[in-house]
């Protein structure tokens, strides 16, 4: 590992710090829906929900959305080939939607889950948050609500550990090739 | 999944377990995307799919062009019929043609077994075999077996009867040959003459007997009796064979209560099954339609996707 980005607790004063601008951008949590993106996003949706709860005592209803057949990026596709569920038990119309992600990079995913989105309604409209952004757009996306800002280079990886699906929390940067030596 | 990714689905030889688990799996999400108001996903597009059905078959051909086209892929349909086939064109001289109009995978039915194979070694494109001759037809064996898993939760220790003209069905074969692979027991039935003994292997057990073959069966089958059959001399009548061998409430009987009734279409109304039991509560005749549908999006997926 090059650096720790983000301990536990900065991590969960970042996601606080997210969903108190979520309260002050949309005036409340009326009307709001959370939905995360297979993996990570979705672990990340539900903490956002239960602090929204804590703050404001509203149950914001929780979806999760899986890309995969609308992403643009087929070899990526071919190394993952299993579908993972698309849950959206309520209705997007009327409800302003909050996109949320771990890591933004170059856009791709965001744009899949819009299009995904779109296909199973028409939200009032959609707002992205991310627990890291850290650069490098190739798309014409920005988030609305970023946990941390982290200027990398492409030849480095950003890792998000949640205890929800890695046991531990946590942000780390490490190097491609450190990464590719330790899975060999 | 350390064995290479299989190129087409000509009959099940080069698929594993886990890779016919993953195509099972993937439909599930499929049917999630038949029921959405944009019934469509974009994984395919830009790509075309090209049936080519020597024979005629309108279901399995609108079960594919819809499955391709919810994908977003584009289809073309060549019917034999209405073409150079008719004029005495080869298989390979049809394919070579059509393979020229950069298509990226073929649809084959074809009454000859092997035509599938033949076809995958012409086109340079993944070929999904829907059909040839009395072979394989293992879309529809796929079909059977997500039918069987989505209402039992899995395969692993169940018991399919099949009952009818196994000699002459693809549909009893792909089924014999993909069901013991995800666990399933298979037994086939029927009159002696339409039973051919060579297809008795692990885990597949033939009978004459259909009180014996739905004893324990967790879905009865029946596949369709042609009339050709009699003229053949294979069966005395339509009303002997009906007596004997029609999957209908006298029979289910002697089957468990949970039992569910398949048939891959189009059914001889009141010949192989009685219409009280096509449209009775042990039938999933119609969610086989839909489910075909799902498994075929999921096919196209596994055949297309991560190539160029």
């Amino acid at each position: 590992m090059k650096a720790s980005i983000l301990s536990a607790d900065e991590m969960r004063r970042a996601l606080t710090r997210i969903a108190h601008e979520i309260l002050e951008r949309n005036k409340g949590a009326e009307n709001l829906a959370l939905i995360g993106v297979h993996t990570r996003g979705i672990p990340i949706a539900a903490r956002l929900a239960a602090k929204l709860q804590e703050l404001e005592g509203v149950d914001v209803p929780l979806g999760r959305l899986d890309i995969t057949l609308y992403r643009d990026d087929l070899s990526e596709i071919a190394k993952q080939p299993i579908i993972r569920e698309t849950e959206v038990p309520f209705d997007l119309s009327q409800r302003r939607v909050i996109l949320v992600d771990d890591v933004l990079y170059t856009g791709r995913t965001v744009r899949a889950a819009l299009d995904a989105l779109i296909d199973l309604g028409r939200p009032e409209g959609i707002q992205l948050a991310v627990l890291v952004d850290r650069g490098h757009r190739e798309l014409p996306i920005r988030a609305d609500y970023v946990g941390k800002n982290l200027p990398t280079a492409k030849s480095e990886v950003v890792k998000v550990k949640l205890t929800e699906t890695d046991g531990t929390d946590g942000v780390e940067l490490w190097d491609l090739d450190e990464i590719q030596s330790v899975r060999e | 999944m350390t064995s290479p990714k299989p190129r087409h689905l000509l009959d099940f030889q080069d698929w594993n377990v886990e890779r016919l688990a993953a195509l099972l799996d993937n439909a599930d999400t499929m049917l999630q995307v038949l029921d959405r108001p944009v019934k469509k996903v974009p994984a395919l597009q830009g790509l075309t799919v090209c049936t080519v059905f020597f024979e005629n078959s309108t279901r399995t051909r609108i079960s594919f062009e819809l499955a391709a086209r919810r994908m977003s892929a584009d289809v073309v349909s060549f019917a034999a019929g209405a073409s150079s086939v008719s004029k005495g064109e080869s298989i390979r001289d049809t394919i070579e043609v059509l393979s020229a109009y950069k298509v990226d995978a073929f649809v084959v039915r074809h009454q000859a077994a092997g035509a599938a194979h033949l076809v995958a070694r012409y086109s340079g494109k993944p070929v999904i075999n829907a059909g040839d001759g009395r072979r394989a037809h293992p879309t529809q064996a796929l079909l059977d077996a997500y039918t069987i898993r989505r209402e039992f939760g899995g395969l692993e220790g169940k018991t399919v009867a099949i009952i009818g003209d196994v000699r002459h069905s693809r549909v009893a074969r792909s089924n014999a040959e993909l069901l013991p692979k995800l666990g399933a027991k298979v037994i086939l039935c029927g009159p002696a003459t339409l039973l051919p003994r060579e297809l008795a292997a692990e885990s597949v057990t033939l009978t004459t007997d259909p009180r014996e073959a739905v004893g324990n069966a967790d879905a009865v089958m029946a596949l369709r009796l042609q009339q050709e059959r009699m003229d053949a001399g294979y069966v005395g009548s339509l009303q002997d064979y009906a007596r004997v061998y029609q999957v209908n409430e006298d029979l289910l009987a002697f089957a468990p209560n949970e039992a569910v009734v398949l048939h891959p279409g189009p059914m001889n109304r009141d010949v192989e099954i009685s219409s009280e039991t096509a449209d009775g509560p042990r039938s999933r005749i119609l969610a086989q339609v839909e489910n075909g549908q799902a498994v075929r999006m999921s096919t196209l997926y596994h055949l297309l996707v991560g190539r160029n």
